[in-house]
């Protein structure tokens, strides 16, 4: 699997490191529920199919990634910097 | 031993003779030949024994699938088992080696396995040596062990280099047959950057051994022609002796090249083997066919071989493996080996054809015995002649050698290697290969198309297809007439009940035709578990002969259709990959990286001691009289730095230079108790935490500007804590105006400590270091030596009136020789990780022990640290109810009752008189030391309740000693309880 960085271009997925799913969004401290925090933290979906995951290009640039994929097929849909995805996605994504 | 050289022809360089040694004895060959065909020409055919039954074997083919023909190669460290005989190319001083035999190859012992053989049946292993358990491990699987098995490996270190590398391409070519050159032709003459692979030491695949015309030119000129222009085409990269043993996502393949694998004598500066990773757009495979066996009763004596490698034989290496030889055939493969040992100058006996009315073909001229089988093979280390059955008649025919062909396999692995099933194809009787998008293309006889014209035609248009999709234009596809233009026809022909003899499925792992029928009726009806259950297909061919005919006779045993049956999973490797070549240069040392400090040098000038932490070597004591004790150095180290002063090499510790006017706001977050507030030129001790409200990671962080902190880290988590900043900083709070890098390497740190340590950095230091002028916790830019700028922070981790002076790490060394000539005079000492440890636990600090991924702050004493007016990373989960709960397991002191006892880290905690168990358990010890000042063993311990349980006696169960000591719950601060000496 190969990793189009917005920043290196496309690299091999050993210089990359994955944690896991992108579309939760850090609770806010003044309003969040103890169920918020729980979900943020610890509820995760395995999908077969399409997924948006964290990847840090830990062996690169040091960016931190959302990468579109499928578990299945490991086909790449798309890559963006993380930082550019908190802009569009502020909320996270709704499930 | 009827082999014989021909007297022209082959593939072979006839001035060139090779000698070479099998079994110690000395054979000459020609270059170009395989160890299989020189020891043909040599008259032997005899070259290994089965894996179970050790029934005397020969090559069945003459290429990359063969089972049978594996041989010990090379002696020494250099000694490889399990090496084909048939692609093994013979140099001079070649040695190999016969295996699965003792004490000969023509005598073998373990040969008596056949007169045993009805209990070496399907899943026998599994049935016998059930029970009892133990016998299993003490006596039956050394037996076997030593009785079966392939070869046995050199017990050496591998003396040769091996290494990885990387290669990009267009247009990946995977066979260097027709279709394959073909391909590469038409996607190079577009301009495409095309990479072209083949396992062979010369391209060519079928046109080596077939001799039809392509467009009036012999076959062997029109592929030269074609190896020609590619090779003077820049865009065109030819791998030979290369196999591409998998697919991957992304169109990523693995190839292993045989660098210099043929050579006796490798160049030393050269790797032997090298791994590619071959990243392509478009992949076109064509990596042709395997013949497949007919199941018939001793259809593994030495002579009898695929109706093609006869051809290979002849035509490449201008060998005949016998002077007489009988074809048995259900498709058009066996007419054409007729027809060309014939040619050849070859007697044929006789082509027995299972079919009944097969289609009109070329033999030769020599007797065509239709609706016929062979019955019984007469010979057992060589062929003498066989038994023929037709309508019930039976007829002795005389031969040497049997050139066998059950049809075709196409080699479809690496089309479903990703999880894409073949396709069964009735007209061939064979599982061809998917279509698995338009970046993989499959042609030629890989996808069932097995005659010349249409695989020549397929490989051009694939190479046109592929080409154009990567932005080139192709020329119009060439017309091609070829000599030989057969349609291919085929009766399927499973099992021949007339035979008797055991009939081999599996040659490699002596599978016959009645174990997969027995698995089908003791329940094993699916192929992946008749697979397992009988070894069917698990060798180190993975059924590339086998598999098919194995499937249709479960088929047939089970009442389903082959397609019904399907196949087993496909995954790499195509064929065995070595270790050293997936390891590379990541051997030894070179495994992983070592990391030495700025100081290194001079510590080791000091005679220390060294020891791995992560990739970290750090001085672990230093020995005054050359093999002086560790215990014995670390007490002198300890009681000196408490007593005169100590310098000790901290540079291990990760470094993170943060600035930006988010700088103080960012601190907040990352820490659980607060950064905001921290004046410039102060240093403060910090808590992170995980999200789940567990502590991460300790360590100070200094101000040295209003917008600019300088944190340290602990040495193991340098790396998590700068990736968890960038997370913090670009996944959650991208608005924060920060920037941050790591500056570990960047920084030598020396800790000096001790009552003299300001006496000392003061003959070193311009600026005042007096307790007014830069009391505990400070913060400071410093000229270290008159002009060098440094960083100084009075802090301590061993308790004592203490210093870390930060250096650029240039001049870590210079500057750790000016410490200790300033130290001279108050009785400096180095101390290495020993004492730093011991004087730690006779403080009380926490470390690695305790900040074991399960700690909270509260478990760890420093629950007061957690700041309830800000967010911060983990501080919703840390404020969990079960986290506060009394009976969790928290940090104290343990002090054994008899001084002369000694605890040891990771035993258990028991109440006295409890027996040891999951129930009774009240932690553990989590570092033990002995302490110089208390003088006697000490330790960390996390303990259930423990903070309120001081004073109380438990019982400390050592399981791996089994030892009981009885200890004394104690505060976990041993040594200055009122941290005196910290503030002088
Ligand atoms: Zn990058």
């Amino acid at each position: 699997m190969r990793i189009n960085c917005p920043y290196c271009g496309p690299r091999p997925n050993e210089e990359f490191n994955v944690l896991g799913d992108a579309t939760k969004t850090r609770p806010d401290a003044d309003k969040a529920t103890a169920q918020d925090w729980l979900d943020y933290v610890y509820e995760r979906d395995n999908p077969k199919g399409r997924l948006e995951e964290y990847w840090h290009h830990a062996s690169g640039c040091r960016n931190w990634l959302v990468v579109k994929r499928n578990t299945v097929t490991h086909e790449v849909y798309s890559v963006v910097a993380a930082r550019d995805y908190k802009k569009t996605h502020p909320e996270g994504v709704k499930k | 031993m009827t082999g014989y050289r021909l007297a022209s022809g082959g593939l072979i360089n006839r001035e060139k003779s090779v000698s070479f040694s099998f079994d110690n004895k000395i054979y000459s060959g020609f270059e170009g030949d395989t160890l299989a065909s020189a020891l043909l020409a040599n008259g032997v055919s005899l070259m290994g024994r089965g894996f179970k039954y050790h029934r005397p074997r020969g090559p069945l083919t003459a290429g990359s699938a063969e089972p049978n023909a594996l041989v010990g190669v090379g002696h020494g460290a250099r000694r490889e088992p399990n090496v084909r005989a048939t692609t093994l190319e013979i140099s001079t001083g070649l040695v190999t080696t016969s295996q699965n035999c003792w004490p000969s190859l023509r005598f073998d012992i373990g040969a008596m396995n056949q007169t045993v053989s009805p209990f070496l049946v399907a899943g026998f292993y599994y049935k016998t040596f059930m029970w009892p358990k133990s016998f299993w491990e003490k006596v039956y699987e050394p037996i076997i062990r030593a009785a079966a098995g392939l070869g046995t490996a050199s017990h050496e270190a591998d003396p040769d280099r091996y290494e990885k590398a990387y290669a990009h391409c267009e247009v990946l070519v995977i066979g260097a047959g027709p279709s394959g050159l073909m391909a590469a032709l038409t996607a190079a003459r577009a301009g495409a950057r095309v990479i072209i692979v083949d396992e062979g030491a010369r391209p060519g695949g079928s046109l080596l051994f077939e001799d039809d015309d392509i467009n009036g030119v012999s076959a062997h000129d029109w592929t030269d022609g074609i190896i020609a222009e590619l090779d003077k085409n820049d865009n065109v990269r030819i791998f030979t002796r290369t196999t591409v043993f998998g697919r991957f996502d992304g169109n990523m393949f693995g190839a292993l090249e045989r660098v210099q694998k043929h050579l006796t004598e490798p160049d030393q500066d050269r790797p032997v083997e090298r791994t590619w990773r071959i990243f392509t757009k478009k992949a076109v495979l064509a990596s042709g066919a395997e013949e497949r066996p007919l199941v018939f009763g001793d259809n593994d004596r030495p002579g009898i071989m695929q109706a093609s490698a006869v051809r290979h034989y002849v035509k490449r290496y201008g060998v005949s493996p016998g002077k007489c030889c009988v074809v048995f055939t259900n498709n058009s493969s066996g007419y054409r080996t007729a027809k060309c040992l014939v040619d050849y100058g070859v007697k044929v006996a006789a082509v027995i054809d299972s079919r009944s009315n097969p289609p009109e073909e070329d033999a030769g001229g020599v007797k065509v015995i239709t609706g016929a089988v062979i019955s019984k093979v007469k010979g057992s280390k060589t062929v003498s002649g066989i038994l023929v059955t037709r309508e019930g008649d039976l007829e002795n025919i005389d031969c040497d050698f049997i050139a066998m062909s059950g049809g075709w396999n196409p080699n479809v692995h690496l089309a479903c290697q990703l999880g894409t099933k073949p396709v069964w194809d009735e007209t061939i009787a064979a599982f061809v290969a998917p279509e698995t998008g338009s970046d993989f293309l499959s042609v030629g006889a890989v996808a069932g198309r097995f005659s010349l014209t249409e695989c020549l035609k397929d490989g051009a248009e694939a190479g046109a297809k592929a080409s154009k999709a990567c932005g080139h234009k192709p020329k119009p596809i060439e017309h091609f007439e070829t000599s030989s233009d057969n349609l291919f026809s085929i009766e399927p022909l499973w099992n021949i009940e007339q035979s008797t003899g055991k009939a081999f499925i599996d040659f490699q792992n002596d599978v016959t035709s009645k174990d997969v029928p027995l698995a089908a009726r003791e329940g094993y009806r699916d192929v992946e578990l008749t697979k397992r259950y009988t070894t069917l297909g698990m060798a180190t061919d993975q059924g590339k002969l086998s598999n098919i005919n194995g499937l249709a006779i479960l088929a047939g045993a089970t009442g389903r259709s082959i397609a019904q049956v399907g196949t087993t999973t496909f995954r790499p490797f195509y064929t065995p990959v070595s270790f050293g070549a997936l390891a590379g240069a990541n051997r030894g040392q070179h495994f992983r990286p070592v990391r030495k400090t700025p100081v290194h040098n001079w510590a080791q000038e000091q005679g220390a001691v060294f020891v791995e932490n992560g990739l970290w070597l750090r001085a672990q004591w230093f020995p005054q009289q050359g093999d002086e004790s560790w215990f014995t150095a670390m007490k002198r180290e300890v009681k000196n730095t408490r007593e005169n002063v100590g310098v000790c090499d901290v540079s291990t510790l990760g470094k993170i230079d943060l600035q930006g006017p988010d700088a103080a706001e960012f601190m907040n977050r990352l820490y659980c108790n607060g950064f905001k507030l921290l004046q410039v030129g102060k240093a403060r001790y910090g808590l992170m935490l995980r999200e789940d409200g567990i502590v991460f990671d300790d360590g100070t962080a200094s101000r040295l500007a209003e917008d600019h902190y300088f944190i340290t880290t602990t040495t193991a988590n340098a790396g998590p804590v700068m990736t968890h900043m960038e997370f913090c900083h670009q996944a959650l709070w991208p608005e924060f105006d920060v920037q941050f890098s790591s500056v570990s390497d960047q920084w030598a740190q020396l800790a000096v400590a001790g009552p003299n340590a300001r006496k000392t950095l003061q003959k070193l230091i311009a600026e005042d270091l007096s307790n007014e002028a830069f009391p505990f916790m400070g913060a400071q830019t410093v000229t270290v030596a008159g002009s060098i700028k440094g960083r100084l922070f009075r802090i301590s981790f061993s308790g004592e009136l203490a210093y870390e002076l930060a250096v650029p790490a240039d001049y870590g060394d210079s500057v750790v020789r000016a410490i200790m000539a300033a130290g001279k005079e108050f009785g400096i000492l180095p101390y290495g990780l020993e004492a730093l440890s011991t004087m730690r636990i006779e403080k009380g600090h926490v470390a690695g022990g305790e900040l074991n991924g399960t700690t909270t702050a509260y478990d760890l004493g420093l629950g007061k640290m957690m700041s309830t007016k800000k967010d911060y990373i983990g501080r919703a989960l840390a404020a969990r109810e079960a986290f506060h709960r009394d009976g969790r397991w928290n940090v104290v002191g343990l002090l054994p009752v008899d001084k002369t006892q000694k605890i040891h880290s990771g035993a258990h905690i028991l109440n006295i008189e409890t027996k040891p168990s999951m129930k009774n358990d009240q932690g553990y010890v989590t570092a033990v030391a002995f302490s110089p000042m208390v003088g006697q063993w000490i330790g960390l311990a996390l303990i259930n309740d423990g903070t309120n349980r001081r004073g109380d006696e438990v019982e400390v169960w050592d399981a791996l000693r089994d030892s009981y000591v009885r200890a004394k719950i104690c505060d976990p601060v041993f040594y200055d309880k009122e941290h005196v000496k910290l503030h002088a």
